[in-house]
C-alpha cells in the first residue's frame, strides 16, 4: 500500500524553495478526522511549471460563448486565437428548421502588424460589416486577445456602434487572455455579459407547467442532446440552454423559467445566482453524469415542482430507461470492475464522473481540477472566506437587483428552506465530499506532478486532456479524455453512461497492451542464445 | 459550412477559416527538434496550451512546453521575472538542456527584450537557452518555423577555422518527421554525412516501451547545430520555412545555402538529389534509381486515373507549391492553389511551376483563407481536394473527395510517420490520390459500370 503522504512530501521536494511553499498548498489528503480542510486554488499559475491551463479568452469563447450556434464569433486579434477554438472543443451544435448554425466556422480580424501599431478598431468594424453582408447572423460577439487591451481598441464602443447600425444584438467580451489566472475569469466575463444585455430582453409564454433552464451543458459529445431528450420524454419545457446546442435568442428568454439546473458549477454559477437575485428563480445543482446522478436529479426536480402527475412520469420514465441499459452496463462493470482511476480535468467534470466510474467498479483515488475555485473544492459555504487577489479584481463583478416587475417568487420562503433540507437547492458540496479519506487533492496539477503520481500510483485510468493523455499512455495506462471524451460520447445521461462504460472496458482492455515489451527483451531463451554466440 | 454563400464579395476586415495558424506553434515544433530541448513560450499561458494541444492533436504524441504564464500585472510592467521563476523552474523540475524560447503577442506587444533578460541570467553549467522573436500578428506558423531555425543557428552555429567537417546541412522545413527519416534515408543512401537541423523524428514519433521519456532519442544535438557552420553546404528545403536559416549560416559562417522546393514528385526530389550530386560529387546510388524508375513507371501505368482531373490544394506554401509541381507531373489540373500564409513567392513559385506546364486559368492566392476557396468551388467545382482536415468541411458540404496532405490532420492517424517527399513519398501520395478518385468512381458507378479491373 502507497502511503500517500509521503509521496506527497518526496513529490514536493524536488521543487525550489518559492514554489514548494506554493504547490504544498494546493495539495490536501482528505481527512474526515479534521474539522476544516482547505485547499488552495484560482491563484496565479506558478511560471515554467508546466501546467495545463488556458486562458480567460478560452474559457470565454472556447467554453462559454462558442456554442451558441446562431451567432457569428469573431476574435479580435492575431490568428491563432480564433484558429485554435475552431473545431477543437466538441461543442455539438443542430440546427433547426430556419434557423442558422455557425459552429464549423472560425471569424477573426486576423490583426497584422500595422492593426498592433495604429489600433485595431477600424479592421473590427470592416470585419463585423462584412460578416452581416455575407452572413446576416441573428447576433455577433466580439472576444478579446492579448494585445486589445493592450493597444486599448475599444470593443465596446465599436459594439455599440454596429448594434445600433445593424439592428442586431452585438456583444463586446473583454476577455484577454492575460485576466485572471486561467480559463476562470473568461466564464465570469461572459456571464455577466449574458446577463447584463441579453437575459430578460425577450418575453414568453411557458409550454408546460414545467419550465427550466439548463445552465452550465455545453453539449460535448451530444451530452446535451440526450440530457434533453430525457427531459422532453418526461414533459418538461426547456426555455433555454446555456449553451450547449443553444441560441442567443433563447437566452433572451431565460428569465422565464421557473427552476435553473446548474451542471457546471464553476463556470455557470454566477448566472445562477444572479437570476435568482433579479427573477427570483432558484437554482438546483444537477449532475446528469452516471446513472444514480441521472435520477436523483429527476427526482429533485419533480419534487421540486411537487406535481404528482410529474412525478409519476418521472418514475415511469426512470424505470423505462432503466430497463433498457441496467444489463448492459453490468456486463461491462464485470470487465473494469476493482481497478482505480486518477481524474484531472479543468473546473467540475473531476468530480462529476466519479459515480460514473463508481457504477462500472472503478474508484477514484486522485482527482483535481485545473481551474476550480475553493467552493468547488470545499463547497459554497466556504464562499464567504475567500479572500481576493490581485487577479481577481481585474475581473468586473456584476451587482444585479431585483427586476421589480418581472421578479416572481417561486417557492415560498418555507418550502424553500425544507427543500433545501432535501436536495442540493443553490447548493454546491463540492469535490472534496466525494473523496474518501487517504485520498489525494491536487489543484493545478502540472506535467511533473503527473509523471510521478500515475508512476507511483499506476491507476488503470487516467482521465483527464489531450496534453497528458499520450504521456499515461506512453507508461502503460490507459488515459480517457474527459473534454474531448476521444471523439466518443455523449456520456451523460442513461444512453451516456452506457456508452462511457463501453468506451472505459475498451481502453482497459484493449489488446495492445500485451505488445508493450517486445518478446526479445523477456525471453532468457534467446538472451542465452545471443550471449554464446557473442 | 452551409451558410457559405455562393456570391463572391471582397473582404478587408474578416478572416473566415484560415489556411494559417499563428507563430509560436511553428518555433515550438523547431524547438522539438533539437535533441533534449524545452520549448519555451513567453506570454500568458493560454497560447502555449493551445500550441501543445494542437501538435499532440495532429502526432499524437506528448508535447511538453513551458509557458511564462503572464498575469495582468506582468502584462503592464513586463514579464522580466516571470521568466526568471520559469527558468529556475525548469531548470530544477525538468532538466533539459536547452531552453528555446519563443514569444507571443502578448510579450512581443508590451516589448519585452528576451535577449538581454537572458544575458542577464545565471544559467547553470553546461545548459543553453536560445530565443527567437515570433509576433503573432506577422506571417503565420511557418514564419514562426522559420524564425527558430534562424534563431538557433544565429545563436549556436560556429565556425572553427581550420576543421571542415565535410557534412550538407539539411534544413527540411515544417514537415513531418516520416518526412526527415525519409529524406535522411535518401542523403544516407549517397553516402553523405549530413546534419539536418532541426529534426524532430524520434521526438514527436517515439515508439511506445511503456516508460515515458520526456526527452526522446531524437532530435539534433546542440553539438551538432554548432557544428554546422563547419559544414560544406546548407540545402534548405522549402525556402518560406528554411531559407532564412540557410542565409543566416552564410552571414555568419559562410555555408554556402541552396534553396530548393520541398522534395514532392519526382521533379522536386530529381533536383534535390542532382543538388547532393553537384555538391559532393557523389554518385546516385542504383536503390534510388530503382525507387525513381518504380515510381514512373507506377506513373504511366496509372495516368488514366488522374489525367484532366481537376484539383484544390491548399495549406502551407512550400508543400502546396510542391504539391502543384506534383500533381501537374500526373496530368491533372490544378485550378485553385491556396495558402494563409503571406509572401510573394508563393505566387511567384505556382506561377513559374504552371506557365511551365502550360496550364493556365489557375487562381492561385496568398493569403486566402477556406471561406473564399469554398466559394470558388461553389462557382465551379472540382474533382478532388488537397489538403489538411480542415478540408473535409468543405469535401462534405459539397461532395468532393478530399486527400488529407499536410498540417494538420487531426482526423486520422498514421500520417506523421511515413513520408510523403522522396520518390517512397510520392508513391504513398499516388496511392492516397488514385485511391480517393477510384473510390469515388466505384460509389457513382451505376450497377452495370462498376469495374472490378481499374
Amino acid at each position: 500500500m502507497i502511503d500517500n503522504k509521503n509521496l506527497l512530501e518526496n513529490l514536493l521536494s524536488a521543487y525550489p524553495g518559492k514554489s514548494m511553499k506554493n504547490r504544498k498548498e494546493h495539495m490536501m489528503i482528505k481527512d474526515s478526522g479534521e474539522e476544516k480542510q482547505h485547499i488552495m486554488a484560482n491563484t496565479r499559475t506558478v511560471p515554467g511549471i508546466m501546467t495545463n491551463r488556458g486562458c480567460a479568452y478560452a474559457g470565454c469563447k472556447g467554453v462559454v460563448l462558442g456554442p451558441l450556434k446562431d451567432v457569428v464569433h469573431i476574435t479580435h486579434g492575431p490568428i491563432g486565437c480564433s484558429y485554435y477554438t475552431w473545431g477543437t472543443r466538441r461543442h455539438k451544435g443542430r440546427a433547426k428548421d430556419g434557423e442558422k448554425n455557425f459552429i464549423s466556422y472560425s471569424f477573426s480580424t486576423d490583426m497584422q502588424d500595422p492593426d498592433i501599431v495604429f489600433g485595431g478598431e477600424r479592421k473590427l468594424k470592416q470585419a463585423i460589416k462584412e460578416a452581416v453582408e455575407i452572413f446576416e447572423p441573428e447576433a455577433i460577439s466580439i472576444s478579446a486577445t492579448c494585445p486589445v487591451g493592450l493597444i486599448g481598441d475599444d470593443i465596446n464602443a465599436v459594439a455599440k456602434e454596429a448594434q445600433a447600425e445593424y439592428g442586431i444584438p452585438v456583444l463586446a467580451f473583454s476577455c484577454e487572455g492575460y485576466k485572471g489566472v486561467s480559463q476562470s475569469a473568461g466564464h465570469h466575463i461572459a456571464n455577466n455579459n449574458f446577463m447584463e444585455n441579453v437575459v430578460g430582453t425577450k418575453d414568453r409564454e411557458p409550454k408546460t407547467k414545467y419550465p427550466i433552464n439548463l445552465l452550465g451543458e455545453y453539449n460535448i459529445g451530444g451530452d446535451g442532446f440526450e440530457i434533453s431528450r430525457i427531459l422532453d420524454k418526461i414533459g418538461y419545457d426547456v426555455v433555454s440552454i446555456m449553451t450547449g446546442d443553444g441560441t442567443l435568442e433563447e437566452i433572451k428568454e431565460a428569465h422565464t423559467a421557473d427552476l435553473n439546473l446548474v451542471q457546471c458549477h464553476r463556470s455557470i454559477n454566477y448566472i445562477a445566482e444572479m437570476m435568482e437575485e433579479k427573477y427570483g428563480i432558484p437554482w438546483l445543482k444537477i449532475n446528469f453524469i452516471g446513472v444514480q446522478g441521472t435520477i436523483e436529479t429527476l427526482r429533485n426536480m419533480a419534487k421540486y415542482f411537487d406535481d404528482e402527475e410529474l412525478i409519476q412520469r418521472t418514475e415511469e420514465v426512470i424505470e423505462e430507461e432503466l430497463g433498457e441499459i441496467k444489463d448492459v452496463i453490468a456486463q461491462y462493470k464485470k470487465m473494469c470492475e476493482g481497478n482505480t482511476a486518477c481524474l484531472f480535468v479543468g473546473g467540475s467534470r473531476a468530480h462529476h464522473y466519479q459515480n460514473l466510474f463508481k457504477e462500472i467498479g472503478i474508484e477514484t483515488v486522485v482527482a483535481g481540477y485545473e481551474f476550480g475555485h475553493r467552493d468547488d473544492y470545499e463547497g459554497r459555504e466556504i464562499i464567504p472566506d475567500i479572500e481576493m487577489t490581485a487577479d481577481d479584481r481585474n475581473i468586473p463583478e456584476l451587482k444585479v437587483t431585483k427586476d421589480e416587475k418581472r421578479y416572481k417568487l417561486r417557492l415560498s420562503e418555507e418550502r424553500y428552506e425544507q427543500l433545501k433540507k432535501e436536495m442540493p437547492l443553490g447548493e454546491y458540496k463540492g469535490l472534496v465530499t466525494a473523496m474518501e479519506d487517504g485520498q489525494i487533492l491536487i489543484d493545478d496539477l502540472n506535467h511533473y506532478e503527473t509523471e510521478v503520481l500515475l508512476d507511483a500510483l499506476k491507476p488503470a485510468v487516467f482521465g483527464s486532456g489531450i496534453k497528458d493523455k499520450y504521456v499515461a499512455q506512453k507508461m502503460g495506462i490507459f488515459s480517457k479524455q474527459l473534454h474531448s471524451y476521444d471523439y466518443s460520447g455523449p456520456y451523460a445521461g442513461f444512453k451516456g453512461a452506457v456508452n462511457f462504460a463501453r468506451d472505459i472496458s475498451a481502453g482497459i482492455n484493449t489488446p495492445t497492451w500485451n505488445y508493450i515489451t517486445a518478446p526479445w527483451k523477456n525471453d532468457p531463451e534467446i538472451e542465452a542464445e545471443l550471449g554464446g554466440a557473442s | 459550412m452551409s451558410l457559405t454563400p455562393k456570391k463572391i464579395t471582397e473582404r478587408s476586415g474578416l478572416v473566415v477559416n484560415p489556411v494559417k495558424t499563428c507563430q509560436p506553434i511553428g518555433a515550438m515544433y523547431a524547438a522539438l527538434g533539437i535533441n533534449k530541448c524545452l520549448p519555451h513560450s513567453h506570454g500568458s499561458q493560454g497560447c502555449c496550451s493551445f500550441h501543445r494541444m494542437h501538435l499532440t492533436r495532429h502526432f499524437r504524441d506528448p508535447v511538453v512546453a513551458t509557458t511564462s504564464s503572464f498575469t495582468e500585472g506582468a502584462s503592464v510592467f513586463g514579464g522580466r521575472s516571470n521568466l526568471n521563476t520559469s527558468m529556475k523552474n525548469i531548470w530544477k523540475l525538468y532538466n533539459p538542456d536547452v531552453v528555446a524560447i519563443n514569444t507571443t503577442c502578448l510579450s512581443e506587444t508590451i516589448g519585452d527584450d528576451v535577449g538581454s533578460m537572458i544575458a542577464s541570467m545565471d544559467l547553470p553549467e553546461g545548459k543553453t537557452v536560445i530565443h527567437a522573436s515570433t509576433p503573432s500578428y506577422v506571417g503565420s506558423h511557418i514564419t514562426g518555423y522559420s524564425n527558430m531555425v534562424q534563431a538557433m543557428i544565429k545563436q549556436l552555429a560556429q565556425k572553427d577555422e581550420e576543421a571542415s567537417n565535410e557534412k550538407i546541412n539539411l534544413i527540411p522545413g515544417f514537415v513531418d518527421p516520416g518526412d526527415m527519416r525519409e529524406i535522411k534515408r535518401i542523403t544516407k543512401l549517397m553516402g553523405i554525412p549530413f546534419t539536418m537541423l532541426p529534426d524532430t523524428s524520434g521526438v514527436v514519433d517515439s515508439p511506445m516501451t511503456g516508460k515515458y521519456e520526456m526527452y526522446p532519442k531524437g532530435g539534433t544535438t546542440i553539438e551538432e547545430i554548432k557544428d554546422s557552420g563547419n559544414s560544406k553546404a546548407t540545402i534548405a528545403l522549402g525556402s518560406f520555412a528554411s531559407e532564412a536559416g540557410a542565409f543566416e549560416l552564410e552571414r555568419k559562417c559562410d555555408v554556402k545555402p541552396y534553396v530548393l522546393k520541398t522534395p514532392i514528385g519526382v521533379k522536386a526530389t530529381d533536383e534535390f538529389i542532382m543538388q547532393l550530386v553537384k555538391i559532393t560529387g557523389q554518385e546516385v546510388p542504383y536503390a534510388l534509381e530503382e525507387e525513381r524508375g518504380q515510381l514512373v513507371d507506377i506513373m504511366t501505368d496509372t495516368h488514366f486515373h488522374f489525367h484532366g482531373k481537376t484539383v484544390a490544394i491548399f495549406g502551407d506554401p512550400d508543400v502546396v507549391i510542391a504539391m502543384t509541381e506534383f500533381v501537374v507531373s500526373l496530368g491533372m489540373t490544378p485550378k485553385y492553389v491556396v495558402t494563409g500564409t503571406p509572401g510573394k513567392e508563393f505566387k511567384q513559385q505556382v506561377d513559374a511551376i504552371l506557365e511551365d506546364a502550360g496550364v493556365e486559368g489557375v487562381k492561385v492566392k496568398n493569403p486566402g483563407d477556406l471561406l473564399e476557396l469554398h466559394q470558388w468551388i461553389k462557382n465551379e467545382s472540382v474533382d478532388l481536394i488537397i489538403g489538411n482536415s480542415y478540408g473535409k468541411y468543405i469535401a462534405k458540404e459539397e461532395d468532393i473527395p478530399l486527400v488529407r496532405f499536410g498540417f494538420p490532420i487531426l482526423d486520422r492517424s498514421v500520417q506523421s510517420y511515413l513520408p510523403i517527399v522522396g520518390y517512397k513519398g510520392a508513391m504513398r501520395l499516388i496511392e492516397k490520390i488514385s485511391g480517393a478518385l477510384l473510390d469515388r468512381a466505384d460509389r457513382d458507378a451505376t450497377e452495370e459500370d462498376l469495374e472490378l479491373v481499374m
